[in-house]
């Protein structure tokens, strides 16, 4: 059942990526790259899996397995919450060997029961891990019992590690959220300009930055799926009136299976970038307005990226001086790097590389508009080459992600973190201002002139 | 005797325990020129990966076989061996470090001999050296994974001496709850006394956090391969903690080497326990140096006890670490009110608390309401906040705070740390709620 899951996902039509395959391509999944052994690097499906769904934060989310699936890797990512604290709790059911001989199906289900009884959660999210997929236990039994008996829901996310990486599990979490949240709750309030945020996890907050905008339309996030989310609002999320799909691929088959079901349009779209967000805010706009919105609400929505793009410009006219020439490599997977490379081109500096690693055919020719036909696009760099494009000062700063932080340091060159595990909001227009100015400060500081200095005995 | 009790929960929160493939790869991290190589899915290694570099804040040399479901069935032979191929082609290292994971050790396959077939089919790795430990994910935690990579190194790499002893080397071997900076410590105290220490692993020569001058892809240092070779030559062993006795014992069996085993080296009897050793085992009289590091605990016993004296603390560790420090703490009369740990072991027993909770940090926060203090890594955070008592990190991982390689808490020097920054956090606690009705 799984495999025939999996199997529909990797042939999911709406893909832009899965569109430019042959047949044969196309059978072997779009795990992109098989995993070399050796030189693999990445999450498995189940990290997938959480990062997609733990963000709803009033549900408990409990990982069925041994403890490196979840001792190695709880309260690891800042998606923020504006209120419930509960998804930031371990839950595990730390699988022993006596457990793998006699199998882990009681011990879950007496694991739901005490989750229940101690935190009252409005649902109970359980993850399946390789363990006890390999021996055989039915996490999809188990869930389906316990919600009988306790009358709650209990999901299960059959999406153990040895499936897939980290893309295949968000989309799994996606199908889970399909298949037994999203329409299980009828919203007595819906309105004309209820909108989805589908693929957004409110890292550092950066919903933030942009549901105010929304609101200032008079637009209203039903449900983010999944950032700062509650499991109400994401079961009610069917009475939308338009999706909106943020970080590309991962949950397109959630978007497209939304307008099928119930008829909710979507378009693709990112908050990084002062064009990106505009171009965001006008389609969501545009989208509503055929969905039966007053068109009122397309003059607003130009009202107010006029307003937002000259507020933003004028923040960022003081930093042109100083990174005008500055030289960026880009090198990150999951942010549309077109849209970052425009906006750090629009404050004058240059980008040096920028990597398409996850991006579509569709991406790198907007990287090419804008960079123009020579850009430099990196698939992969390995760590030494890398580590010798910045020790021989190729680039005057790299912004990627955690991954790659120490090859920058080490040859010490400056950093900035822009990927999940970055404390900093850079969504939307202020979320760009922000970025400029943390560059700026990156690039200013003053331990660079002091570090770079030999030892003085080693002149 | 600590009364040695289960939680008897099925569901963990907010579990304390770290995976044993990730402890056995951080004792590969204290061999030079080493990749350790998690024989599991991808995501076994991401997750371990991850929160090493946070902790440490440098680049972690880790690989995967990279296992799906497939080749779990089918078996893991031809990944292992693509693995062993590609790490030696890209990364050249000296030791590759093979950790089993609960997903290649459910199905149960014969490793030994996978890689005997690998040997003999692939030449291009006869100049590799391959140390292969058992550590499913499903038995024990982070210290036990790590116990058991050492006692493999020390099976598949020493060699039985043939030139006799040498009677200014001594073999330590560094338990898991060791910093880098404990590390050190400890060799600087045993080359005080004009002795040669082999260090195994020896994190302090490539998670210490320094800069190197050019790029490399394996650990950026530790024990050599010719010093764990001759570990057999040393005159005495020292090691640290229960979960260290197999590794002794192993080196003790295949070379003779005695060795001492210490409960910890926090605090003053403990520290001067390892003092008198190397004083008996040199010969040599205590260095002045030594003496007054001595003193100058005494001296921070006397001035911090104030500040100790009928605190509680509530503690959550792996079993020696948890020993290691409530022995300490009881030295500084303070009581631990909790005590928690990850796994069962009969040593439990010698903790001073009334119980030694296995169970989580869900158990350490149900227990620890009215303390002074917690100690338990930076995931206690979450119930620190909560209780509103304040959180002395210690052990593995500390995420949220820099410098967490450098903390020495063993011998006098450590020690005197340790009660220095605690001492400040219980002093400013008190200060800050000290009007009689806030209390």
């Amino acid at each position: 059942m799984l495999k025939h899951k999996v199997a529909g996902l990797f042939e999911e039509p709406a893909c832009a990526s899965n569109r430019a395959k042959s047949e044969s391509e196309k059978k072997k999944g779009c795990a992109a790259r098989q995993l070399v052994p050796g030189a693999a690097a990445g999450g498995c499906a189940f990290d997938g899996a959480m990062i997609a769904l733990q963000p709803i934060t009033d549900a408990a989310h409990l990982v069925h397995g041994p403890i490196a699936c979840s001792g190695n890797s709880w309260d690891n990512r800042h998606a923020a919450s504006s209120g419930p604290l509960l998804y930031r709790i371990g839950l595990t059911t730390d699988l022993s060997d006596l457990d793998v001989i006699h199998g882990g199906e009681k011990k879950l289900f007496k694991a739901i029961r005490e989750v229940i009884e101690r935190h009252d959660p409005p649902a109970v999210f359980v993850y399946q891990t390789c363990v006890p997929g390999l021996i055989g236990d039915d996490i999809e039994t188990v869930c389906r019992h316990a919600a009988l008996r306790f009358g709650k829901p209990v999901i299960p996310v059959n999406a153990p590690g040895f499936v897939g990486g980290k893309n295949l599990g968000n989309r799994l979490g996606g199908e889970a959220l399909l298949d037994h949240v999203i329409g299980s709750v009828e919203p007595d309030d819906a309105g004309p300009c209820d909108i989805n945020i589908l693929g957004e996890y409110n890292l550092a907050g950066e919903l933030w930055q942009v549901k105010p905008l929304f609101e200032r339309l008079g637009i209203r996030v039903r449900a983010c799926i999944t950032g700062d989310a509650r499991y109400a609002d994401v079961a009610a999320a069917h009475r939308a009136r338009a999706n909106m799909m943020v970080c590309s691929q991962a949950l397109i088959s959630l978007a497209r299976k939304m307008e099928e079901r119930w008829g909710i349009p979507y378009f693709e779209g990112s908050f990084y970038g002062i064009s990106d967000t505009s171009d965001a805010l006008r389609a969501m706009a545009g989208l509503l307005v055929r969905q039966g919105a007053s068109s009122d609400l397309l003059v607003l929505a130009e009202d107010l990226i006029a307003a937002e793009e000259e507020r933003a410009w004028e923040r960022l006219a003081p930093f042109r001086e100083r990174l005008r020439g500055k030289r960026v490599l880009l090198y990150t997977g999951g942010v549309k790097s077109w849209s970052v490379v425009s906006a750090l081109q629009e404050v004058g500096m240059v980008v040096v590389g920028t990597s398409v690693r996850k991006s579509t055919e569709a991406d790198k020719e907007r990287v090419r508009s804008v960079m123009g036909e020579d850009a430099n696009m990196f698939d992969a760099i390995p760590p030494r080459e890398m580590y010798r494009m910045l020790k021989d000062g190729e680039a005057d700063i790299m912004l990627s992600g955690g991954r790659t932080q120490f090859i920058a340091l080490k040859a010490r060159v400056p950093w900035l973190d822009i990927n999940q595990e970055r404390h900093y909001a850079y969504a939307g227009y202020d979320g760009m201002v922000e970025l400029v100015r943390r560059i700026d400060l990156e690039l200013a500081s003053p331990v660079w002139a002091a570090i770079r200095q030999p030892a003085p005995w080693e002149n | 005797m600590a009364r040695i009790v289960h939680s008897g929960k099925a569901c963990s929160t907010n579990p304390l325990k770290h995976s044993a493939p990730l402890g056995g790869a951080l004792a590969f991290m204290g061999l030079d020129g080493c990749m350790p190589l998690l024989h599991g899915s991808q995501g076994c290694t991401a997750f371990a990966l991850v929160l090493m570099v946070r902790h440490y804040r440098e680049s972690i040399p880790l690989q995967t076989t990279a296992m799906n479901e497939v080749t779990t069935v089918l078996g893991g032979l031809d990944n292992l061996e693509q693995a062993l191929v590609n790490i030696r082609e890209r990364a050249h290292p000296k030791v590759i470090g093979i950790l089993t994971t609960g997903l290649t050790e459910t199905r149960g396959e014969d490793f030994p001999g996978d890689l005997r077939i690998i040997r003999e089919r692939r030449p291009e790795l006869a100049d590799t050296a391959l140390v292969l430990a058992s550590t499913p994910d499903f038995s024990g935690g982070l210290q036990e994974g790590w116990g058991k990579a050492v006692t493999a190194m020390i099976h598949q790499l020493v060699e039985a001496p043939a030139l006799g002893r040498d009677p200014e080397q001594v073999n330590v071997l560094a338990p898991s709850h060791f910093t880098p900076g404990d590390v050190e410590e400890v060799k600087d105290i045993v080359e005080a006394f004009g002795l040669r220490p082999v260090m195994l692993p020896d994190l302090s020569l490539s998670l210490d956090g320094h800069v190197p001058e050019r790029w490399v892809g394996a650990t950026l240092g530790g024990t050599s391969l010719e010093d764990i070779r001759g570990m057999g030559r040393s005159i005495l062993t020292l090691t640290v903690g229960e979960h260290m006795r197999w590794a002794a014992e192993a080196l003790k069996r295949k070379t003779g080497v005695p060795y001492r085993l210490f409960d910890g080296l926090t605090g003053l009897r403990a520290s001067d326990a390892l003092i008198s050793a190397l004083a008996e085992a040199s010969g040599r009289p205590v260095p002045e140096r030594l003496r007054r590091q001595r003193s100058r605990l005494v001296d921070a016993m006397l001035d911090g006890h104030f500040a100790f004296s009928g605190r509680r603390a509530a503690v959550a560790a792996e079993p020696d670490h948890l020993l290691a420090l409530g022995s300490w703490l009881a030295e500084m009369g303070v009581g631990m009110t909790a005590a928690i740990t990850t796994v069962h072991l009969p040593m439990l027993a010698r903790v001073p608390a009334d119980e030694v909770v296995v169970g989580d940090l869900g158990d350490l926060e149900a227990r620890a309401g009215g303390c002074d203090l917690l100690l338990t890594h930076a995931h206690g955070r979450q119930a620190s906040e909560r209780l509103g008592i304040p959180l002395f990190r210690v052990g593995f991982p500390i995420f949220d705070r820099l410098g967490a390689a450098h903390q020495v808490g063993v011998g006098y020097r450590g020690t005197c740390r340790l009660i220095f920054e605690i001492a400040n956090i219980l002093t400013e606690r008190s200060e800050t709620h000290a009007a009689p009705a806030a209390r």
